[in-house]
């Protein structure tokens, strides 16, 4: 008995190991805490480097869309209206597109395995670069609809959106392109969400005699509807912060029009564009409308958090 | 009688049908740009593809003759990769060990998760912003402006999320038997944590991470105004303060060029860009599938 107790007490830890394992637990700690502090960095240098144009334009900024480095005025207004257009009209287009697939792989249409290449088709797609994107559009997809435009304009020309004759690069273009950049994000949660509705809900419809169809939109789409409608809005934040592809194909001007076939702008792309060679006020000015950029992106996914958070776990 | 039968013309049928049809049409289209632009690149890009490409500069624009090489790019692009993941690796490993295995679900590890999806949607040209306000502008770095550092940087940010976020995920995977068995024989939670949850968790840790650098390979908007763009050799430690091409950004500024012959460089570099990626992608993937097999086993 006595010789166990020494047993005991000799393995007792040592001083060292226990500090050891206090400065592990406490640089976990600080690298956890690295994240916290590069948001808040973002955000204040962010707004302090801002300060300058918004305490000159205050909110005129952003309604107002003369950008003239000479003259030292600056509005953003043709990049804001751009971002919110072609992220709109995009998710627009992406949303039925995104769930049909998505629809497609998780109905038993055609055997399993089709269906899962098909899924990783779209999801591979995700991992192409934005900027390989962009030059594709430029010397494929371009070419390709020129016709097309022309086509657009002649007919539908009385239409405000298609009002100007096309010459190139043009908003719909990106419009185009980052329906292909959202098409993964948009598929893949609407597929797992799908995936999450239980079979329970499935087989009571059919068993009271409804179609596949008006099961999926009675029953399937509405128990998926919040986990789609975050995905959703995860795409509308990448739609109205993707610079590579839409900079390389919206044409980069800055005089407004309503026209989807007059080259457009937007606020990544202004970035991208004028940044480097930006002095002076014009980057204070480029810090403002890239504040107003992370504003946007940073209510659009807080409010998917907190859909999802507020949803997820209902069944 | 004949209600038991499968009636072709019945309007539930015949909508069912429609319907039918339209997702197998959505399915096809969302298929066809990936088939499309692979095919495009490894058409357009594979004819570029010869031994002088990975030896030579990229000759400055300006005539129709040749342009060179994409040399300094491609190690460029390698050197920038590696710097993000040096930083982001350690620092979001560790933040992700500190979530999955010390917090406990209090106010703190709330804020840092969400922190996390946060960053991971802040739009990535932010990110180029946020570096190029902080370390660019100041001249922070020995006095340099634009380096093939400050991208690497910028890139780590953008990585950073990815990086916590699978090593929780993969963490939280890991049963809480091996933890129990682990501290009942006495280990300390660092011990346990190293040799016993990390181990355990480290093929899924492991494949989000490559999956992370693989994204970040082909990142360009932090690029554009923070490491910039070199035509020169990348010869020696020190250059890593200066411009650095990368491949990301060379299919950038040479897709807008006039000339033909360097928007041919641009296709062959992002044919080599695609090419690794898919491939670190496609093999990933496989490994995913394959770690699932053995576990159902």
């Amino acid at each position: 008995m006595e010789e166990k107790l020494i047993l005991f007490k000799n393995r007792k830890r040592f001083g060292i190991e226990k500090n050891i394992d206090i400065i592990f637990k406490n640089t976990a700690l600080v690298l956890s805490s690295f994240v916290a502090i590069i948001l808040l960095g973002i955000i204040l240098v962010v707004f302090f480097k801002s300060f300058e144009s918004f305490s000159r334009y205050g909110l005129k900024f952003l309604v107002t869309s003369e950008w003239n480095p000479v003259k030292d005025e600056y509005g953003a207004f043709t990049a804001i209206y751009g971002t919110l257009v072609t992220s709109f009209l995009s998710l627009l287009i992406t949303i039925p597109l995104g769930v049909g697939t998505a629809i497609f792989i998780t109905e038993d249409f055609v055997p399993k395995v089709c269906r899962e290449i098909i899924g990783s088709f779209v999801e591979l797609l995700a991992a192409i670069p934005s900027v390989v994107l962009g030059l594709w559009a430029i010397f494929v997809i371009e070419p390709f609809l020129r016709d097309f435009f022309v086509f657009l304009h002649s007919f539908f020309g009385w239409i405000p959106l298609f009002s100007t004759e096309p010459t190139g690069r043009n908003s719909l273009l990106a419009i185009l392109i980052l329906v292909v950049m959202l098409l993964p994000i948009v598929t893949s949660i609407a597929r797992d969400s799908f995936n999450q509705v239980p079979k329970k809900l499935r087989n009571a419809a059919y068993g009271i005699g409804a179609s596949r169809w008006k099961t999926i939109f009675s029953v399937i789409l509405p128990a998926a509807l919040s986990g789609i409608m975050a995905g959703v809005l995860l795409a509308l934040g990448r739609a109205m912060g993707e610079t590579m592809a839409v900079t390389m194909i919206i044409g980069n001007s800055n005089a407004f029009s309503w026209s989807l076939l007059s080259p457009g702008y937007t606020i990544s792309s202004m970035l991208a564009n004028q940044f480097g060679e930006a002095d002076g006020s014009q980057v204070s000015s480029l810090f403002y409308a890239a504040f107003v950029l992370m504003i946007l992106s940073l209510v659009v996914n807080i409010f998917a958090q907190w859909l999802v958070k507020k949803f997820s776990l209902k069944y | 009688m004949n209600s038991l039968y499968y009636q072709k013309r019945l309007s539930r049928n015949i909508g069912d049908k429609f319907f039918t049809c339209l997702s197998v049409i959505c399915a096809l289209i969302a298929t066809l740009p990936l088939i499309f632009l692979v095919t495009y690149i490894l058409i357009k890009g594979g004819s570029q593809i010869t031994p002088e490409l990975f030896n030579l500069e990229p000759n400055p624009p300006g005539d129709d003759l040749d342009a060179g090489g994409i040399n300094p790019a491609l190690v460029g692009t390698l050197i920038i990769t590696s710097i993000a993941s040096i930083i982001a690796i350690p620092v979001g490993v560790g933040g992700g060990i500190y979530l999955a295995e010390y917090s406990k679900g209090g106010a703190f590890s709330r804020f840092i998760r969400f922190g996390v999806n946060v960053l991971a949607g802040v739009p990535s040209i932010i990110a180029g912003v946020f570096i190029y306000a902080l370390i660019v502008s100041t001249k922070i770095l020995f006095g340099s402006m634009y380096s093939g550092f400050a991208g690497g940087i910028a890139l780590s940010i953008l990585m950073l999320p990815t990086v916590i976020k699978t090593t929780d995920e993969g963490l939280k995977l890991v049963p809480n038997d091996l933890r129990y068995a682990s501290l009942g024989v006495g280990a300390s939670m660092y011990t346990t944590i190293l040799k016993v949850t990390i181990p355990s968790a480290f093929r899924s840790i492991a494949t989000g991470v490559v999956l992370g650098i693989a994204r970040a390979a082909g990142e360009t908007a932090p690029l554009i105004f923070t490491a910039l763009f070199s035509y020169y050799y990348i010869t020696g430690f020190g250059d890593l303060f200066y411009e650095m091409g990368s491949l990301a950004v060379l299919i950038y500024n040479f897709a807008l060029e006039p000339y033909d012959a360097q928007n041919k460089l641009a296709w062959a570099a992002s044919f080599i860009l695609v090419l690794s990626i898919l491939s670190v992608n496609i093999f990933a993937r496989i490994l995913a599938a394959f770690n699932e097999k053995t576990k159902r086993v």
